[in-house]
């Protein structure tokens, strides 16, 4: 199913020691990607809680991008690590409660990579447009204003 | 500790349907470490129902609460305005907390894990049983590993001598008990506590024997 009109909520948890950099590095490269994507700056990607990505599609977030650095470049050693484990997790929890596991996805980026990022960031919203939007907008929208772009 | 398992989304969803006002009600103690029950997964299985329930027309009204622990009158008495206000209760505590809360409220005190077993976090993220709470402990006659948990047989003179590679022939994933019962008393110089044929155990101490209770009564007023 395709969603021409819908423009999807993306949500990138990105890590600063490398993600955030890169789409910081995206600016000033004059890399395009869309403005539909919020870029949300953590620590480290092991910050991030199955919790966070729960309330997040609670609250009407039709995807969720995990920008951790690469597997073995974590600054906190094993931080990424862990969010693989949750973001499997959440797809788990995502799946039982109807809604498609695919909407979560962690990536591994290092600070150079800018070009891949906004190439990932492109990908992932080609996906949530196929996926339609997050059901929950649909059922019960007006709790979910705070979440509408 | 006690270690639980989480019930999957539709099996609650199963268990609550029909009801309304629904107190997800964690445990701060086992269930906490064994990553089953504590205010993290009372607030992710909280947000997965609400998801469930929108999607499918449910009307549940979630409320989330962590007491230190649900075995326990002193905390159980901390969750009582929001147990009241709520229809019924779905508790994240082992089995013995979920009982003593519905030994206190009349109203519906549902499970929201699989109680599993007394056990400890043998590595990251893997928890195994050491104890089947037989209430008679042989622990001392086997260096400290017990027969009765961990040999898939529960042999008290053993080996079976089905072991393959040192594994259990029941479970090969699992080490077998014997051999490890060998190596350690081996190891602390204790192995003529072999040499002795132990008598059948009995199991009235163990749950064969009804439902335990325990009154010390030096403890009473």
């Amino acid at each position: 199913m395709n969603h021409e009109s819908f423009e999807p909520l993306l949500i990138a948890f990105c890590c600063q020691y490398c993600s955030y950099s890169a789409a910081d590095l995206a600016g000033s490269m004059r890399l395009q990607y869309p403005t539909n994507v919020r870029i949300v700056r953590t620590p480290c990607t092991g910050r991030l809680e199955v919790e966070f990505f729960m309330k997040a599609f609670e609250k009407g977030a039709d995807g969720i991008l995990v920008a951790g650095c690469l597997e073995g470049g974590c600054h906190f050693t094993e931080g990424n690590l862990l969010a693989r484990g949750r973001v499997g997790y959440t797809q788990k929890f995502l799946s039982e409660s109807g809604l498609e596991e695919e909407r979560i996805r962690m990536i591994n980026i290092s600070a150079a990579q800018a070009r891949p990022l906004v190439d990932h960031i492109n990908d992932m919203l080609a996906t949530l447009k196929n996926l339609g939007p997050n059901p929950l907008r649909r059922v019960n929208p007006s709790k979910n204003a705070e979440m509408n772009v | 500790m006690i270690v639980a398992q989480r019930k999957s989304i539709p099996e609650l969803i199963d268990i609550l349907k029909g009801h309304k006002k629904i107190l997800v009600l964690g445990c701060g103690t086992c269930v906490t470490v064994c990553l089953a029950g504590g205010e993290r997964e009372v607030s992710i299985n909280a947000s997965a129902l609400r998801i469930s329930s929108r999607l499918k027309n449910l009307s549940f009204e979630i409320e989330e609460l962590t007491i230190e622990r649900q075995c326990d009158n002193i905390f159980i008495e901390k969750a009582a305005d929001a147990i009241n206000r709520n229809d019924v209760v779905l508790s994240f505590g082992c089995g013995a907390g979920v009982q003593a809360i519905a030994e206190r409220y009349n109203k519906s005190v549902y499970a929201g894990l699989d109680t599993e077993f007394i056990g400890i976090l043998e590595e990251r993220a893997t928890w195994t049983e050491k104890c089947i709470a037989c209430g008679k402990c042989v622990l001392h006659e086997y260096g400290g590993i017990c027969p009765i948990t961990r040999c898939a047989k529960h042999m008290l003179n053993g080996p079976c001598g089905g072991s393959r590679e040192d594994r259990c022939e029941v479970r090969a994933d699992r080490p077998c008990a014997w051999q490890l019962i060998y190596q350690r008393l081996k190891n602390i110089g204790e192995l003529d506590r072999l040499k002795s044929v132990k008598a059948p155990k009995n199991w009235n101490t163990s749950i064969h024997g009804g439902s335990r209770v325990i009154i010390r009564e030096d403890h009473r007023i």
